[in-house]
């Protein structure tokens, strides 16, 4: 007998008036994801963990989670739900991506009983945050040539080599890392995934500053690091199969049911700047142009939330090409590079500069024009995604490639991938 | 399209689709582009005995629809005009009827019996629209004793020479009025345009002070403007319904034409530019489905911000359907601009749906000034 699910309505309602007793306005750092000093990052980090741990003991943390990993084994719709309610809230950022997905949904589909027992109850309480290591210094679009080994030795594996561009490393907790375990087949067998922790002896990790003053980013060296047998996620050699399901959960990203984000009931994120009040700023409130402009910004929120939605839909009833979650995140690339550019035409000049006791310059729309581009990279960029809809979507004949039946050993590599 | 249909949906959109296939093939519209109508005799009347115009009027008046969401249902027939550029006058048919629906005059009702059932076409001519200042209106309304005198011109009017009713819509003191008049009227003149879409005919409606009766009105006098957003919003999600079939129809006809065609002893689906631009024009696609059917879905649902969702609608589609088709024309090089390829009935459709019933333009500026009433009142 299956047990009785309660009613999305009616959830939604138990977990508005959790939300009301239990969680204060949203914070200014849960709309940068990133502060001014480290010193600020790392205090929100430590609230961020204790409001997941919150989350989790007012039964409201991982709610598509399974109950037996403390999740609350419930469906999208309660999440979906449970997301629009949190709008406007605080809410633990710092847990939802890579955390939730795709780090945790992989563990969940991969992971032994003992690795998921282990640490999902562990991510629900706020004690684990994790980041993945997938991309390497020689390049991150063809994730499947990564060159970082590791070599068995008994029941232990030894790890060397370098990944990069890994958000927020440098005070995580533990990493999902894919790693190349066999050079003397094609790519795509010779790949192994692990889980690492990630502040040990062995892994040096150094930041990087992005063009707008944050070094959220960072790169990390291994050197003959110690991994057991025992935290080997799936088969040796079969990494691809997981990297497969990883790339999916990664572009689905803050749309994946297995994350919790405030998101307002027609899809506008709320720690958006106001494109109104740009305009007031501005002085274009009664300007034709600028009506028009605050509108395009508007309908695009919209149509992304609805093709969110419409794509959302499909995969659950199973009907849709999985690849179409590909279709969405170009499309929600392109958005919001338009959005960026809307707002930054909206500012005027304005926007060249800020005040300098600004709380945050990163917020400044300049600086957010600058980092425009980001939204086309950052999770694989929206070239692979229009590939990938053209071969898998469309069924296009697919790109010659110089590395197809080669061993990994003999393909053709740039100067910066070691061998 | 949606993907969860209920069986009498599914079954009304295969029967409309049978018939616009069997009616109205293009080698046929090709032919009757001269045709004052644009379709053969009896074609509207059969549609209407389909329940092509039933849809937003209620059982008691003699309208109808499948599931109970009529325009839901309509969105369903409107896609499939889109998709086999069907013509004729669905959108001002529905939209009249459906803002004839409830009025108590008989002179309405007798209208709206005979657009309902495809007997009478009706034509709606907006002369002072919800994005235009009313000084600036190309038609007025005003009272003058027990009388209403129409004056100005409008145009496009679709249908204009073949509808028998049409319902007016002017700028008057404090508001807009919208009036119902027999295309009968004495001082009405209608002249016929050409128009972009051989499918469809429109005209140019002139009022040299015409004269109705005060029971012409359709709602009250000066006070329009709520039934005539409800009016944009089924236009809004009729026009885009459509547009998306006609995106359908355009984008699978490339998507063949890159498998067959070949150019440096390869296919034109293996180059890798013309592979991204196929996969830009499937997201505008997907989006466009999704935002169409949210906007039915919210005029279904009577939502509070159906208003917002049906301009993001008319605005997206109306601008992406476009860019769609024209990089279908050029995908497909020489050929795209001929009369006889099949693309062109595509790309008119999608052109002529953009412009009705306001432009992206205009439903921007009325979704920007939503947003600002909004953030004001926050
Ligand atoms: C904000 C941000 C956060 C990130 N966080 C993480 C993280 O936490 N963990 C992690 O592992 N990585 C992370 N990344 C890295 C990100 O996944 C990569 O930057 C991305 O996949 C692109 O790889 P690359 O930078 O090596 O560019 P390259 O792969 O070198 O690509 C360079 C350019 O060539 C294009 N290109 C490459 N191959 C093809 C092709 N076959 N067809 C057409 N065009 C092609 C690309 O689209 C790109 O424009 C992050 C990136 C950003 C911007």
């Amino acid at each position: 007998m299956s047990e009785e699910i309660e009613p999305v309505e009616a959830f939604r309602l138990r977990a508005r008036e959790w939300i009301k007793a239990n969680l204060g306005p949203m914070q200014r750092w849960d709309m940068s994801q990133h502060c001014e000093s480290d010193e600020e990052e790392l205090e929100a980090v430590a609230r961020d963990r204790m409001l997941q741990r919150k989350l989790y003991d007012g039964g409201f943390a991982g709610i598509c989670f399974p109950k037996e990993y403390g999740g609350q084994g419930l469906t999208p719709d309660h999440n979906r739900a449970f997301s629009e309610e949190l709008s406007g809230h605080e809410y633990p950022s710092r847990f939802s991506v890579p955390t939730f997905s795709p780090c945790a949904s992989v563990l969940l589909e991969f992971g032994t009983p003992e690795q998921k027992a282990a640490h999902l109850p562990a991510i629900l309480k706020g004690e684990e945050v994790w980041v993945q290591l997938l991309s390497e210094p020689g390049g991150g679009s063809d994730v499947a040539g990564i060159t970082t080994r590791a070599t068995r030795d008994g029941d232990h594996w030894v790890l060397n080599g370098s990944k990069v561009w890994t958000s927020r490393a440098w005070w995580a907790d533990w990493g999902l890392i894919l790693t190349r375990t066999n050079w003397d087949v094609p790519k795509h067998r010779g790949m192994t995934v692990f889980i690492l922790p990630l502040q040990q002896p062995g892994v040096e990790i150094s930041r990087i500053e992005r063009l707008n003053g944050e070094s959220e980013s960072c790169e990390e060296f291994f050197t003959d690091v110690r991994i057991p047998d025992s935290d080997r996620v799936g088969e040796v050699d079969a990494g691809w199969t997981i990297g497969t399901r990883w790339m999916y959960h990664e572009r689905l990203g803050h749309n994946s049911p297995y994350v919790t984000t405030p998101v307002g009931s027609k899809g506008q994120k709320s720690h958006e700047p106001s494109v109104v009040e740009i305009a007031r700023k501005a002085g274009r409130l009664d300007d034709p142009a600028a009506l028009e402009l605050i509108g395009e910004h508007r309908a695009l929120g919209i149509v992304t939330h609805e093709l969110q939605r419409r794509i959302g839909d499909a995969a659950a009833s199973g009907k849709g090409n999985k690849d179409l979650s590909s279709v969405d995140r170009v499309f929600r690339g392109l958005a919001s590079v338009r959005r960026a550019t809307i707002a930054f035409d909206l500012a005027g000049s304005d926007a060249s500069v800020w005040d300098e006791n600004c709380e945050n310059p990163t917020d400044a729309v300049g600086m957010q024009f600058l980092m425009r581009q980001v939204s086309c990279i950052g999770g694989g960029t929206t070239e692979i995604s229009r590939n990938v809809i053209a071969e898998r979507v469309l069924a296009m004949p697919r790109e010659p490639s110089g590395d197809k039946g080669v061993p990994f050993r003999d393909v053709p590599k740039g100067p910066n991938r070691s061998r | 399209m949606r993907h969860v249909l209920t069986p009498d949906q599914e079954l009304f959109q295969d029967t409309t689709a049978r018939f616009l296939a069997d009616r109205a093939p293009l080698s046929r519209l090709r032919k009757l582009r001269d045709d004052p109508a644009g379709y053969e005799p009896d074609y509207w009347r059969d549609g209407g005995e389909l329940g092509w115009c039933m849809p937003l009027v209620g059982e008691d008046e003699g309208g109808g629809s499948v599931s109970g969401r009529g325009i839901v249902d309509l969105s369903l027939l409107a896609y499939e005009f889109g998709r086999h550029a069907a013509p004729g006058p669905l959108v001002d048919c529905n939209v009249v009827a459906a803002a004839l629906s409830g009025q108590p005059g008989e002179m309405q009702q007798n209208a709206l019996g005979e657009v309902l059932t495809g007997k009478a076409i009706a034509a709606s001519c907006l002369g002072a629209a919800p994005w235009q200042e009313l000084g600036k209106a190309g038609v007025t309304i005003r009272k003058d004793g027990s009388q209403l005198v129409i004056s100005g011109s409008v145009r496009p009017v679709e249908s204009a020479s073949q509808a028998s009713w049409l319902l007016v819509t002017g700028a008057s003191d404090g508001g807009r009025t919208q009036v119902l008049v027999p295309a009968s009227a004495t001082g009405l003149e209608v002249r016929p345009l050409k128009s972009i879409d051989v499918t469809r005919r429109f005209g140019q409606v002139t009022f040299a002070d015409v004269h109705v009766p005060e029971s012409a009105i359709v709602g009250t006098f000066a006070e329009a403007e709520a039934q005539i957003a409800q009016q944009i919003r089924h236009a809004a999600v009729i026009l885009t319904a459509e547009s998306v079939g006609a995106m359908d129809s355009a984008f699978d006809m490339t998507v063949d034409w890159a498998f067959e065609r070949y150019t440096f002893g390869r296919a034109l689906a293996s180059y890798q530019a013309l592979k991204h631009r196929f996969a830009d024009m499937k997201s505008w696609l997907e989006a466009s489905h999704a935002i169409s059917d949210a906007a039915a879905d919210a005029v279904a649902d009577a939502s509070d911000t159906a208003d917002e969702v049906c301009s993001a609608a008319k605005s997206y589609v109306g601008q992406q359907g476009v860019e769609l088709a024209q990089d279908c024309v050029q995908l497909h090089g020489g050929i795209g601009v001929t009369y006889e390829h099949d693309l062109h009935f595509y790309l008119r459709r999608v052109t002529l749906d953009r412009l009705l019933y306001g432009t992206p333009a205009e439903h921007r500026r009325m979704i920007g000034s939503m947003q600002i009433k909004q953030d004001v009142m926050a």
